[in-house]
């Protein structure tokens, strides 16, 4: 196997008192698509802030994020400009907000190709118009000078798609790019993204709440609880062979798994508060196989190539 | 479309229209969010109302809520008509409740939730103070909230939580009708279990009837004794759930359930499954307003809007296509 584009080593997030993320580790290699699941509060959305550089001062982070040699971690706030736009670009879950309402598209597009490269106001114009033919906006010439609400609230995501890809970057990390999409149109940007990673190489990061959209974009998928990594694997074998009781948890309240009408099976009660959180297993006070052992973080262990798994309860199965 | 039992709602022809623009420069257009849409719901029946952005889910809702008055068409509840004043009003107001989607918006921040369940009970008159007493916390139990939650102001409650004392407000004076707007929607997958778990089991607990606005064609089977599917202001097919899931007659239908993210990575939808944009309802197509995007689309469906054909019992669409297959299967 090649060195990974990306490697989190420890990495953890404070926001003073509160653990937003809790010594996570895991590789994406280059071209693969990564999903990264979990709901409200379980630190996705830190995880790839933390990546992108762009936590508030507020935050504490330790351990290590290598990226192409470097540790991300250690860089100037000047070196992760430099980087961003460039070699590892974000797309935001609403489009309206990631774009400059008072700003033409193609303009915003051609803007970011001139941040990191010397070239000319015409050289740029082409790159952008060519992205936004790319990214499927139709006559992209002529919606080139249109403000964003002009556009739909897809052809918006497309336009921050093409500002993400103007310079080719390594590593795009999407942020929810499709939630708040209607599901017709997610379909068609799901789509893209993977044509788009396709034709260039680039590796994905995705975040995304919705089990289905990991199911449908990614190779491999990491899931989050509470800010701590529970499972990763091959996104079949997180659908097929599902190990940490949270996963299965999450897996078996999808309406669209489940069949025919009825209760849907559902873990009893909630989120722990990351002020003063579980010492151990974070989800062990609603875990249905909970042990004594739960009460210390239990070490991934894998039984199938790629298909790492936190749990006191798998080891031991494993072990019988 | 028409239930079996006679309907405990009745809407015909409802229409509802909004200006739009036409400030100093531009024209003012005309925005017809709902348009022409017949429905009935029965007593103790589940109605699910599925549309994408602009169907006019959320118009027709509020029509059906009393909370807008259509520009044409009618809504008879129980027999009367919803909107006018005196006696039918108070008694509609008691006994047809909503439900919002977001939970935060939809609380009193000041107050504490036991303030918030009650006051319906308090408006109404409903029993001795002592029954209403007795009433919020026979309410608070039955969503799963406990006494320590009656104190409670929305910000110190998850949005769940939020959810259902909105649900227990809905609850509180027994209607006969709730009609909720993706209630499920602002939620976490698993916390939209517990939720949607606790609104089947009330409804059919409580035999109220529900109309069940969602986005979500994936939850219909869940809940829904019926199914209307919306697009563009019209409903494009309606039938029993079971019915339209396993065999939909119209291209909208079949494309929206195409669309979902299976979360299975062995059933990925191929690229160029959907296509196209929602148009504007500004400036909805001619003919069939899904013609665009249909990929059974014929000559005359970009002229004529089609009629509602009767697939089977109950089970209605609107499409041109469809509707001559299944008559020359007929003949």
């Amino acid at each position: 196997m090649t060195a990974p584009l990306l490697a989190l080593d420890g990495v953890s997030v404070d926001y003073g008192l509160v653990s937003a993320v809790s010594d996570v580790s895991l590789e994406v290699s280059e071209g693969e698509i990564f999903g990264l699941v979990g709901e409200s509060g379980c630190g996705k959305t830190t995880l790839a802030l933390a990546v992108m550089g762009l936590l508030p001062r507020s935050a504490q982070v330790r351990g290590r994020i290598g990226f192409q040699g470097d540790d991300l971690l250690t860089l100037t706030e000047a070196g992760r400009r430099r980087l961003r736009g460039d070699r590892i670009s974000m797309v935001f879950q609403d489009p309206e907000a990631a774009l400059d309402p008072a700003f033409a598209v193609g303009e915003q597009v051609a803007e970011t190709i001139r941040a990191h490269r010397p070239v000319s106001g015409r050289e740029a114009r082409k790159r952008a118009t060519q992205l936004l033919t790319e990214v499927g906006i139709p006559a992209a010439a002529e919606r080139y000078g249109d403000p964003p609400h002009r556009l739909s609230g897809g052809m918006q995501q497309r336009v921050v798609i093409a500002t993400a890809l103007a310079n080719e970057p390594a590593l795009l990390v999407a942020d929810e790019p499709t939630t708040a999409l209607d599901v017709t149109i997610q379909a068609q940007i799901l789509a893209l993204i993977r044509e788009l990673r396709d034709r260039h190489r680039t590796t994905v990061i995705l975040i995304a709440h919705d089990l289905g959209v990991v199911a449908q974009l990614c190779d491999r998928a990491g899931v989050l609880y509470a800010g701590q990594l529970v499972e990763v694997a091959p996104v079949e074998r997180i659908f097929d062979a599902p190990e940490h009781p949270y996963t299965k948890a999450l897996l078996a309240a999808l309406p669209t798994r489940a069949t025919g009408r009825g209760a849907l099976p559902v873990a009893g009660g909630g989120v722990p508060d990351l002020a003063d959180p579980p010492p151990g297993c974070r989800f062990a006070p609603r875990c249905p196989v909970r042990m004594d052992a739960c009460e210390r973080v239990p070490a991934f262990t894998s039984r199938a190539a790629g298909h790492a798994t936190a749990c006191w309860h798998v080891e031991a199965e494993r072990a019988a | 479309m028409s239930a079996a039992a006679p309907a405990l709602l009745e809407a015909r022809g409802v229409t509802r229209e909004f200006r739009v623009g036409g400030g100093l420069l531009g024209r003012s257009q005309t925005l017809r969010a709902v348009d022409d849409v017949d429905l009935d719901v029965a007593a103790g029946e589940v109605l699910t109302v599925v549309g994408e952005s602009g169907s006019g889910k959320t118009t027709l809702g509020r029509c059906l809520l009393g909370l807008m008055r259509p520009t044409a068409g009618s809504v008879r509840f129980d027999g009367d008509e919803v909107g006018t004043a005196g006696r039918a009003r108070t008694s509609f107001r008691r006994r047809v409740q909503p439900i919002f989607q977001n939970p935060y918006s939809s609380l009193d921040p000041r107050w504490p939730v036991a303030r918030t369940v009650r006051e319906p009970l308090d408006a109404f008159g409903v029993g001795s103070r002592a029954d209403r007493d007795r009433r919020v916390t026979e309410l608070l139990d039955s969503v799963g909230l406990s006494q320590r939650h009656a104190d409670s102001r929305p910000h110190e409650l998850s949005g769940g939580q939020r959810q259902r004392v909105a649900i227990a407000a809905a609850l509180a004076l027994g209607p006969d009708l709730i009609v909720a707007d993706e209630p499920v929607s602002a939620l976490d997958v698993l916390v939209q279990a517990q939720i949607l778990n606790l609104i089947c089991d009330l409804q059919r607990e409580l035999g109220v009837a529900l109309v069940f606005i969602t986005h979500d064609l994936a939850v219909v089977e869940h809940i829904a004794d019926r199914v209307a599917v919306m697009y563009l202001g019209k409903i494009v097919e309606a039938g029993p759930a079971d019915e339209v899931l396993s065999r939909p007659q119209h291209p909208y239908t079949r494309t929206l359930l195409e669309a979902i993210p299976q979360p299975d990575p062995r059933r990925r939808l191929a690229a160029g499954a959907v296509r196209g944009e929602i148009p504007s309802p500004l400036a909805p197509p001619a003919g069939c307003h899904f013609h665009p995007r249909c990929p059974l689309a014929i000559d005359v469906c970009r002229e004529d809007s089609p009629a509602m054909t009767a697939f089977g019992e109950n089970h209605i669409a609107s499409c041109h296509v469809t509707a001559r297959e299944h008559q020359s299967k007929g003949a």
